[in-house]
């Protein structure tokens, strides 16, 4: 027997020289720079800004002269740019999300929540009426499009992975191709060819096909990943067990690659979850709440935050902030609730 | 009682018969397999059906002209005083610049974020990292459209003052007259932040493929993490960078309610490369702009225009398959 060996990744370990050899380049210029704003007559963001470059381009300068070794200053740089990059993005999104919060809690009402709009009109006050209609018609909305795409999802990535036929290059590229197509062309093309052509009329159904063609590749992809990353030992060893391709798949693969499948499944909810502008052309939207996706039309989060965005009255955007809030809270939660049940999943076996 | 010898006929017979439900099975699984081909297919074929009146009535003419007017609602064929006129070319345009400024600002980002998580963070903040961007990733792009309208649009246009005020000299921050608020510029920074968690996911996953040996051997020969990471880790993960940076494009160029709140359309000028100024042009924010109102003649226009979006997002797709199978081969050859 082989001992078990601990795997050896020597670069996790941070010493803590190493880390502010990392994030002094960085800092140091936020650090003068706020000084020099601080003390001396320049002030504003643009002060800020203009000593914060001239900061930087010293330190950048001046850091190498200060390093002995070349390959120390190639490391080193490497070092800076991770930092910037990390600091850039990590602002960027803390920022969004405290100013998509921030107004929205403070018009949050309770009541916004458990009331429709079937009584509000322009710039009627945030105590009357609600957005339970939009919430309800998302969930709706968006659960029918999983349940149509996620079959197929999973269907088209256990063609590449089980079958491995002539196909393959083709469904790849096909599915690569899906991926690229904008949400507006999927409301475009139901609304051509089941709207315009009279087949079915504005419902939350049509909405649902249209979101169901964006979702459809992200799950394909993310599922052949996944599925791809299951053993072939473990395949072999059901067929040496007599089993079909058919028990192969659905008792061993399938099984053993349900953890990434739900992420799958997550994350082409989380691609749809926010998409208005088929839902424009296809479920229309609607002032009552209306669960029957077969018949009328049908509100949606996105795409009350739209119409209330272009009202453009201050109490109509403020529901618009609340709207945003719920949207951001619902899609987070899947998230959590998706990592959560992986992990879980994963520690018991 | 003797034990039946198996010939070699009935080993070949047991090896290949297949039974009814593998076959079944794998009937299924083609079906789902074409799927995306018949969606694609259908598409195309009723983008092109619906838009045929326009596309006969304008020709090449419709990718080509610098015009958005829908007159009386007929075209000049039909006998029309005030005839429709429909050219597609400053959307179709301002939709590859904004969608190329997104990528410039996101890209880099994106790869310097994938490697910090993969290589850099320590073990917790790297979980933390990801997490965030996983996270990001699920923010619906309306709300990106509503913050960038309210909040992005007041402090981008004190930047934009400030960069055209310095540095007008370089052409692609001068301005014909002084309006920054909705500008590609604008745009391409919503879209920059919309793409970065697509980008840094998949080159993250990528990187994370790594071989191990590769990175052992490379520090056991002396490499610094830089040299290790441009020698190994980079070459390994550069199809892959490519992939997620050509998916963040397409998604990019068909982002329609981010972009349609922060970008004021030209309908018969092109903006070609003065970022800074409120005059841009974008294929998908055009349809959401005009379908509310649009006559029967505009709508098969509005739908060539999604078929010209179509078309330039499978391009873009094209082009990024091919660059991924050129490098994926590549690799394989020198792994031997």
């Amino acid at each position: 027997m082989i001992d078990k060996v601990e795997i050896q990744k020597p670069w996790r370990e941070q010493s803590p020289k190493r880390v502010a050899t990392a994030i002094s380049p960085a800092l140091i210029p936020i650090l003068v720079a706020s000084i020099l704003v601080k003390t001396t007559g320049l002030d504003g963001k643009l002060g800020f800004v203009f000593s914060w470059v001239l900061a930087s381009t010293v330190t950048i300068v001046i850091w190498p002269v200060v390093i002995k070794k070349r390959a120390s200053r190639g490391d080193l740089f490497m070092q800076t740019s991770v930092v910037f990059a990390g600091g850039i993005f990590l602002g960027a999104v803390a920022w969004l999300f405290q100013s998509v919060l921030a107004p929205g809690l403070r018009a949050f009402r309770f009541s916004l929540l458990v009331k429709d709009a079937a009584t509000v009109g322009v710039d009627t006050p945030l105590d009357q009426g609600g957005l339970l209609h939009a919430i309800l018609g998302s969930l709706v909305i968006v659960g029918l499009a999983t349940l149509i795409s996620v079959p197929f999802g999973i269907l088209a990535a256990l063609y590449i992975t089980e079958v491995r036929g002539r196909l393959v290059p083709f469904t790849r590229f096909f599915i690569q191709a899906m991926s690229g197509v904008p949400s507006i062309v999927a409301g475009l093309f139901i609304y051509a060819a089941l709207i315009v052509s009279k087949v079915l009329p504005f419902t939350g159904l049509t909405g649902s096909l249209a979101l169901a063609i964006l979702m459809l590749p992200t799950v394909a992809r993310t599922a052949e990943e996944v599925i791809r990353l299951v053993p072939d030992e473990l395949r072999y060893a059901a067929l040496a067990l007599g089993g079909t391709q058919m028990r192969t798949v659905l008792q061993v693969v399938l099984p053993s690659a349900r953890t990434g499948l739900i992420t799958a499944t997550i994350l082409g909810i989380a691609r749809v979850a926010g998409e208005t502008a088929p839902l424009l052309l296809t479920a229309f939207g609607s002032n009552t709440t209306n669960l029957n996706p077969f018949s009328g039309t049908m509100a949606t989060l996105p795409w009350y935050i739209f119409t209330q965005m272009t009202l453009g009255t201050e109490n109509d955007v403020a529901r618009a902030w609340v709207a945003a809030l719920v949207l951001m809270v619902i899609v987070a939660m899947f998230f959590v609730l998706a990592r959560t049940l992986g992990k879980s999943k994963m520690a018991r076996r | 009682m003797n034990p039946r010898v198996l010939t070699q006929a009935d080993q070949i017979a047991i090896v290949t018969r297949r039974r009814l439900s593998d076959k079944v099975f794998r009937a299924i699984l083609i079906f789902g397999g074409t799927t995306s081909f018949f969606v694609l297919l259908a598409i195309f074929l009723y983008l092109v059906q619906r838009s045929a009146p326009v596309l006969r009535e304008f020709g090449l003419g419709f990718a080509t002209n610098s015009i958005w007017y829908s007159g009386d609602g007929f075209p000049a064929s039909q006998g029309s005083s005030d005839p429709a006129n429909f050219g597609l070319f400053p959307m179709a345009y301002g939709t590859l610049l904004v969608a190329l400024i997104a990528m410039v600002i996101a890209v880099p980002i994106s790869v310097m974020l994938a490697l910090g998580i993969s290589y850099y963070m320590p073990k917790r903040v790297s979980a933390a990292v990801t997490f965030i961007v996983d996270l990001a990733a699920s923010i619906p792009s309306v709300v990106f459209g509503l913050w960038g309208l309210f909040i992005l649009v007041p402090h981008a246009r004190y930047w934009a003052q400030l960069l055209n005020r310095y540095l007008d000299w370089i052409p692609i921050f001068d301005v014909t007259f002084p309006s920054f608020d909705q500008s590609p510029f604008v745009a391409g920074l919503v879209l920059a932040l919309m793409i970065t968690p697509i980008v840094t996911s998949i080159s993250r996953e990528i990187f994370s493929q790594t071989p191990l040996e590769l990175i052992q051997g490379a520090y056991a020969l002396g490499a610094t993490r830089a040299a290790m990471i441009r020698n190994i880790v980079l070459p390994f993960g550069r199809g892959g960078v490519v992939g997620g940076a050509m998916l963040g494009l397409g998604r990019a160029m068909g982002e329609t309610v981010a972009v349609f709140f922060v970008l004021q359309l030209f309908y018969d000028q092109t903006n070609w490369f003065r970022i800074l100024e409120s005059q841009g042009g974008n294929v998908a924010s055009l349809i959401v702009a005009r379908y509310g109102e649009a006559t029967e003649f505009e709508l098969a226009g509005l739908f060539g225009a999604g078929l010209v979006l179509f078309i330039l997002t499978l391009g873009a797709n094209l082009v990024a398959s091919s660059i991924i199978s050129r490098t994926t081969k590549k690799k394989r050859v020198s792994k031997k």
